[in-house]
């Protein structure tokens, strides 16, 4: 729109018409205080905190619904303003309570900010304070009346953002309160959004409130652990007995790229690292068939002795290697490496939830078709087949529908089951639990009486798009992608994201935790040039799946196990039988069903305790803080390099560090790294080269990205926090016959909303709201 | 995810009120741009009707108008004239406001509270009065005034106070 001038004090400022007049103010710099207004959300002039003078109309107006018009004069720095703005503070502190010694809010209470600025140091009033008691409205959400000062900021993101609308106003006037849907209690989906966007101590969670103040903490953001999202989350640490402690989780560093946006496991389910099932000494199993704790050193020779004899004595196929899907990329491919260049097997796996190989293989030579997470925010049109955003990729169901509500996107769905985003969905069909393959061919032409007229309104309208995003969950896999991404790339305009379950499921596909794949995709025959990087003892043939693996054990083919941060004997129900003939090594933060059929068991740290990057399912890249610390565990990638040190390998060749690689500053260290980047800053300013460790996840990233085709990401926009999206081209893949019926292997996890594969067994709060939102459907079953 | 308005929503089809009311809430819900437009009335009539607007009530309405029974409840409790406990068969509903005040209305309260027994927002024992301070009620003019359901009595003193209840006694024995 053009653009209007407009004085604001003074000063001649200009701003696209239709821009609100508090927005065309702040952006030049003058602050106009408010409380209602949030960007984003629907207006409301609850507050009236945001009242300016404007030439010519009678009363003093609301910034925040006031649109720029031209020639408009306006003031917001005069003694009527000033004094507008004390006295809406004295009417908002009328019966706010003045507890912030004890609120959870106090010292980041925007309440107390604007108090201390524009004044309402006394008050008129002499009448009692009306008082209420505390309301617990779920396991996460407490509500405090008095301290609500009835901005209806919750009202709304619960209404708008969340699509739950589990809040409501009721009684007027002073008297009004906020009320939750189910009588005394929320009915909503916990994502304590309310409580984020609270501008004071009302609304409170469980998990942080009277615990302690926010100045006493430490603010990391980091990413959370759970789904395939990846979004940020701001993990608040304090000093405990054993470490650095998790205390608060939540999104006060709104710089990710889930923006505002963060769920019930994002926010509380950081507990399990506080779980005091934790493991924090190596245990060997004994003759007696018991477990007992021994020295760090010891248990790593042991393992590494194991590993040796293993493969020297039987060959490197004689061992199996799984890797995890919440570790970073790092220690994904530093295990894939050691594996095949230190072990010499290629029988290398992870718990695979969708096919990515077959997308990759699908776009092959295809630039920049993967989507961004972001693109589901901003693409005009998004066609999502399979899978429930709203419960397993909550980010993404945040994102379409922020896009519907602001960018007014057509969002088509095909799914089995009715899904909640059918609400905000164009339109939405719904096709058979088996028929995702058969629907991705009636996409590209094929006939099918299976689907009616629905489905063929449906396709006609994505044949219409000139730009879509097509999301599709693991219903579809092998073939099935290869008739979708045919129909999409007949498209004008098309990008392509897979739904893969945890952190970094894509990230352990991308580096190579497959045994047929190098990383990138790279078919094993084709070896890439990483012969000359992995040394002789790399095999060119294709090596053991998980399954596998465990067949072969039970055949006495397999030597050694080694899993990493992974639990199959829970998902394929083995047994202890299965591996009497096998040395299981287990790294792993709890006694899994795995770790309890292990002979050593090592205690590792989990991905909020060490540093690195994740990618997430759609390929966006990002930075892992270190924020808080557990005495007595390692990290996966110091165990890996400290094994294959202890058998023997040439650890620089393994790790490339102090090659004259860029190294890290300090970014990755975690809270305890003023000294490191104090260090770091005055090598770089002496132009010293920083030295880096064997351990440090940046040696490791250096040859990610001269190594990983499609990681050729910014690294100092990496470092800095911004997301990078990465994009495996998978040129090598295109002529490899055997991908054609190649088996995906992939479990799709089927999480909820308040579940966590393995990892949410050990989340205490976690279990309490699926228990508790279990109790409620009970109810609204009856 | 089970949203509480699916949950408590009665089954389609069936409802709580007569036939006649029930008609009338078909025909209020077309007469506006949108649905929910139809709600104050709707929980007017649906009073009118049970004496008071009860959970089932909330339901059904919430169900008739596609909203929550949580957007009922905001709406319905914003208004003091719609109650969700049941009064008795004659609300007494006395006007405090300036004119009835300045004429009285105080001691027209008082003298209620006293020969009734009963307090603001309280009903006799019998089940027959309840009792209620207002706010103006718009018959100024009159004052002081007071509203036993939708009647209107005005320029009152509490021996024809005492006559009105009488009469409203006897009206009930009948």
């Amino acid at each position: 729109m053009a653009d209007v001038t407009l004085t604001v004090d003074g000063k001649t400022i200009t701003a696209p018409a239709g821009t609100l007049l508090l927005e065309a103010c702040r952006k030049v710099g003058i602050e106009i205080p408010a409380f209602c207004y949030y960007p984003g959300l629907s207006l409301q002039a609850a507050c009236r905190m945001c009242l300016v003078r404007i030439e010519k109309m009678p009363k003093l107006q609301t910034a925040c619904t006031t649109q720029v018009t031209e020639g408009m004069i306006v003031a917001t720095d005069t003694d009527e303003i000033h004094q507008a703005r004390k006295a809406m503070l004295e009417l908002v502190l009328a019966n706010h309570p003045l507890d912030c010694p004890v609120c959870d809010a106090g010292g980041e209470c925007e309440l107390q900010d604007m108090t201390f600025k524009y004044g309402a140091g006394g008050s008129q009033f002499v009448e009692i304070k009306n008082h209420r008691e505390e309301q617990q409205w779920s396991p996460v959400v407490f509500f405090d009346r008095p301290r609500c000062i009835l901005c209806y900021r919750c009202v709304r993101v619960c209404n708008e953002g969340m699509d739950v609308a589990a809040l409501g106003i009721q009684q007027r006037n002073s008297g009004s309160v906020i009320a939750p849907n189910d009588q005394t209690q929320l009915d909503c989906e916990q994502c304590g959004m309310c409580i984020d966007i609270c501008p004071v101590g009302a609304l409170t969670s469980d998990t942080y409130r009277y615990k302690t103040r926010p100045w006493e903490m430490t603010h990391v953001g980091t990413i959370c652990t759970h789904c395939g999202d990846g979004c940020k989350t701001t993990l608040g640490v304090r000093r405990s007995d054993d470490g650095m402690q998790i205390v608060r989780g939540d999104n006060r560093d709104k710089s990710g790229l889930n923006g505002e946006f963060l769920c019930v496991k994002g926010r509380y389910a950081f507990d399990f690292a506080n779980n005091e099932e934790r493991l924090t000494q190596p245990l060997v199993r004994q003759p007696n068939g018991e477990f007992a704790p021994v020295t760090w050193e010891d248990a790593i020779k042991i393992v590494a002795q194991k590993f040796r004899v293993a493969r020297d004595d039987r060959g490197g196929a004689s061992i199996g290697v799984i890797g995890s899907t919440r570790n970073t990329n790092e220690e994904a491919y530093l295990l894939q490496k050691v594996a095949r260049s230190a072990f010499g097997t290629n029988n290398i796996d992870h718990h695979r939830t969708t096919d990515y190989v077959a997308l990759t293989r699908a776009l092959a030579g295809k630039k920049h078709r993967m989507a961004s997470i972001a693109d589901a925010g901003s693409a005009p049109a998004i066609f999502v087949l399979g899978n429930d955003p709203t419960e397993q990729h909550p980010l993404l169901a945040w994102n379409l529908r922020t896009n519907v509500r602001h960018n007014s996107a057509r969002i088509y769905l095909a799914n089995h089951r009715d899904i909640k985003l059918q609400r905000q969905a164009k339109s939405s069909i719904q096709i058979p639990a088996d028929g995702y393959a058969a629907f991705a061919r009636f996409l590209g032409g094929e006939e099918n009486s299976v689907f009616g007229e629905d489905a063929k309104a449906l396709r006609d309208a994505l044949r219409n798009e000139p730009s879509l995003l097509i999301v599709f969950g693991s219903e579809l896999r092998g073939s099935a992608i290869d008739a979708l991404a045919e129909f999409g790339l007949s498209l004008p305009d098309t990008k392509f994201a897979c739904l893969g379950d945890y952190v970094n499921s894509r990230g352990a596909a991308d580096m190579g935790l497959y045994p047929d794949l190098l990383p990138g995709y790279v078919p094993i025959e084709q070896e890439g040039g990483l012969r000359a990087e992995y040394g002789g003892r790399m095999s060119q043939q294709a090596g053991l799946d998980v399954a596998q693996m465990f067949e072969a054990a039970a055949r006495n083919e397999l030597a050694v196990l080694y899993v990493v941060g992974d639990d199959p004997a829970e998902r394929l129900g083995v047994d202890a039988d299965a591996l009497r003939n096998t040395f299981v090594v287990v790294q792993d933060m709890f006694m899994t069903a795995t770790a309890k059929l292990a002979d050593v068991v090592l205690p590792t740290s989990n991905l909020y305790e060490k540093s690195g990057t994740v990618t997430n399912t759609f390929g966006d890249l990002q930075l892992v803080k270190k924020a808080a610390d557990r005495a007595g565990v390692r990290s996966d990638l110091e165990l890996i390099v400290r094994i294959a040190d202890t058998m023997g390998e040439d650890v620089h060749a393994l790790v490339p560090f102090g090659k004259g690689v860029r190294a890290d500053m300090g970014q990755s260290r975690g809270v305890q790294s003023g000294e490191a980047d104090r260090h770091g800053i005055w090598l770089a300013a002496h132009n010293l080269e920083p030295k880096l460790s064997p351990f440090d996840p940046n040696a490791v990233l250096d040859e990610i990205q001269r190594l990983v085709p499609g990681y050729n990401f910014d690294r100092m926009e990496l470092l800095a926090g911004t997301s990078q999206h990465v994009d495996a081209d998978g040129s090598g893949v295109m002529e490899i016959s055997r991908f054609a019926n190649r088996p995906d292997g992939a479990m799709p996890s089927a999480d909820t909303l308040f579940t966590s594969g393995t990892l949410g067994h050990y989340s205490e709060k976690l279990n309490e709201v699926e228990t508790f939102q279990a109790k409620k459907s009970m109810v609204a079953a009856d | 995810m089970s949203l509480t308005s699916i949950a408590e929503n009665p089954k389609p089809g069936s409802t709580i009120f007569s036939p006649e009311l029930a008609a009338r809430f078909d025909k209020l819900v077309t007469l506006y741009p949108r649905r929910r437009s139809a709600l104050i009335p709707m929980l007017l009539y649906a009073q009118d009707e049970i004496g008071y607007v009860s959970d089932a009530a909330i339901a059904e309405i919430g169900q008739r108008l596609d909203i929550t029974v949580l957007d009922v409840r905001n709406v319905l409790t914003y208004y003091s004239m719609l109650r969700t406990k049941p009064v008795g068969k004659y609300n007494v509903q006395v006007c405090t406001n300036i004119s009835c005040m300045l004429r009285g209305g105080q001691e027209i309260l008082a003298h209620c509270k006293d020969r009734l027994g009963i307090g603001h927002k309280e009903t006799t024992p019998d089940g027959l009065f309840s009792l209620e301070e207002v706010e103006c009620i718009g018959a100024c003019s009159w004052a002081p005034a007071v509203q036993v359901n939708y009647d209107f009595h005005e320029e009152l003193t509490p021996e024809s106070m005492d006559a009105l209840l009488d009469e409203y006694r006897s009206k009930a024995s009948q």
